[in-house]
């Protein structure tokens, strides 16, 4: 942990030489992130509820969505690079040194940038959570940052387990975009768009359900319209950690598949 | 004029380099369907999440924009189709070719800069198109109910689909030629994406964006990107407006087109001061 801080410090000092391209960059980078809201205000613009959600409610899975995605994705986004790392040989260069390869592909080109992604969601946040017409009881004033957690390991373990892939077939990487950067457009709507066998894939085989839509569910007080038990609820942060201990296996598994290029 | 021998040469046998640039750009994008077939998987989620979406939307307010329900459908799964061969993400290997240097060849090869890269795009395109436009439609097809054009329908969308990559490798050209000044195109590139991703359609059909922002949005060339060509496959534009739709993605095309031209020039003068 230590060391992924000094290597991220010492990649934001090298971004930090050229200001004015990092500001224009953050700005750009805060911008892109805002088009899915763009998108979200344009459906409001034609209808109060979709699918049964208002735009508070709608916002409020965007902003918590967004943000657990943006955090996981500054932390661990370089992982994507891993094939790349692989076809060229530089892992190799990764393994010799006393530092584990996970941190130093995660902790490249660390720069604020990445974090500009948190600007939109955080505004959003700060605006809809008074607005939402729920009772803030003390359970549910704990689960907010309990799902912004869960959601930020359980993202994180993604990245982590898609790099993983990798290891083993390298043209795989562009399919698992859709898991990563999929997961993290789909999870900004209520899952009650989506057909039920595919909710159901987002909650058994790829916990995507568990960044924000169940424990939404239990901030907004709503029931689950497939009727899954709960308790379901509550489990975002059991899901998060054993989805964590996957990803580590894979990761270890796939760096002892690892033979290097080359002849 | 020795430079200019080897043109007159090819030139006086009647061969064009620019075919073979073409061709050749088609085999090297054709050329690793895996990796295509991966994009295009992730084209697809993409595809059924933006359909689930739309789909909603028109449940809400049924014929919005003067689309049916199958027609936002479509809308979605033919633009999930369209971003490999249009490449709405923006890029072009030129820019890293102008920030290495190599670009210096390039401006030394007996043939025009702009044509030999917009012939290396219209290769890549009919490439990607092949490998990646495909998987989205089939998956689309299999799983919802689409509006579908006919023979006739598909011949006009083809035309507009080619006038959609060459106005969409007109501006990519131009933002690639920034790099010439600014030395660091991200910045560029990020702008362009926001415009292109937003004012092309990709977000939601232009059709449903309100107001004077709808009709501005319809005047900016990312409308030939995406939304014109995707109007052209719901069969919305016949007879007079069907042309008006080529005039529109042609005027777009050849004013980009020609910008680029006048900045290649700046360019080559600007390289000739830096290669000192």
């Amino acid at each position: 942990m230590r060391t992924y801080g000094l290597l991220a410090w010492t990649w934001l000092r090298a971004a930090a030489q050229y200001p004015a391209s990092m500001l224009l960059l953050g700005l750009a980078t805060a911008m892109v992130a805002a088009l899915d809201l763009a998108g979200i205000a344009l459906l409001f613009a034609h209808t109060p509820r979709i699918a049964g959600f208002t735009a508070e409610e709608v916002l409020f899975l965007y902003g918590t969505s967004a943000m657990s995605f943006a955090i996981a994705d500054t932390l661990l986004g370089g992982t994507e690079r891993l094939g790349e790392h692989v076809r060229r040989g530089t892992l190799d260069t990764m393994l010799v040194r006393p530092v584990s390869p996970l941190i130093q592909i995660a902790a490249e080109e660390f720069t604020p940038r990445r974090m500009a992604k948190l600007l939109p969601p955080a505004a959003v946040l700060a605006v809809v959570l008074p607005r939402l017409p729920v009772e803030w009881t003390p359970g549910r004033i704990a689960m907010v940052p309990v799902m912004l957690v869960s959601g930020v390991v359980i993202f994180a373990a993604i990245w982590v387990l898609t790099a993983s892939v990798q290891f083993v077939v390298i043209e795989v990487h562009p399919a698992t975009k859709s898991i990563t950067y999929g997961g993290a457009f789909l999870t900004q709507y209520p899952m009650t768009l989506y057909a039920r066998e595919f909710v159901r894939g987002m909650t058994f085989v790829i916990p995507l359900a568990f960044v924000n839509w169940q424990p939404g569910l239990y901030v907004l007080d709503r029931p689950d319209p497939l009727g899954l038990p709960e308790a379901l609820r509550l489990a975002s942060p059991a899901v998060a950690v054993l989805l964590s201990a996957v990803a580590a296996t894979a990761w270890r598994a796939g760096l002892r598949h690892y033979r290097s290029t080359g002849s | 004029m020795a430079w200019n021998a080897p043109r007159r040469r090819l030139a006086s046998r009647g061969v064009s380099v620019y075919p073979w640039v073409a061709a050749y750009s088609f085999r090297r994008h054709a050329a690793y369907p895996l990796g295509a077939f991966a994009e295009a998987i992730t084209n697809t989620v993409f595809g059924f999440v933006r359909a689930w979406i739309v789909l909603a939307l028109w449940d809400a307010r049924p014929g919005l924009g003067g689309y049916t329900a199958a027609d936002a459908v479509a809308f979605c799964f033919i633009t999930q189709a369209m971003i490999g061969p249009v490449q709405i993400f923006g890029g072009l290997e030129l820019t890293q070719r102008i920030r290495s240097g190599e670009v210096a060849v390039d401006l030394h090869r007996p043939v025009d800069l702009q044509g030999w890269w917009l012939a290396d795009d219209l290769g890549r395109a009919a490439g990607t198109l092949a490998l990646r436009g495909v998987p989205p439609m089939a998956a689309g097809l299999w799983a919802f109910d689409l509006t579908l054009p006919g023979p006739a329908g598909w011949a006009a969308f083809a035309a507009a689909m080619l006038l959609a990559v060459v106005t969409g490798f007109a501006l990519r050209y131009l933002v690639a030629l920034t790099a010439f000044w600014l030395h660091d195109d991200r910045g560029m590139q990020a702008v362009s994406l926001i415009m292109s991703m937003f004012f092309s359609g990709m977000v939601l059909p232009l059709v449903v964006f309100p107001g004077a922002l709808g009709e501005i949005a319809r005047m900016l060339p990312w409308a030939a990107l995406i939304q014109m060509p995707a109007d052209v496959f719901l069969g919305r534009c016949s007879g007079a407006e069907l042309w008006s739709v080529y005039a529109f993605q042609a005027f777009w095309a050849a004013v980009l087109l020609a910008a680029g031209r006048a900045l290649t020039a700046a360019a080559r003068r600007r390289l000739v001061i830096h290669g000192g």
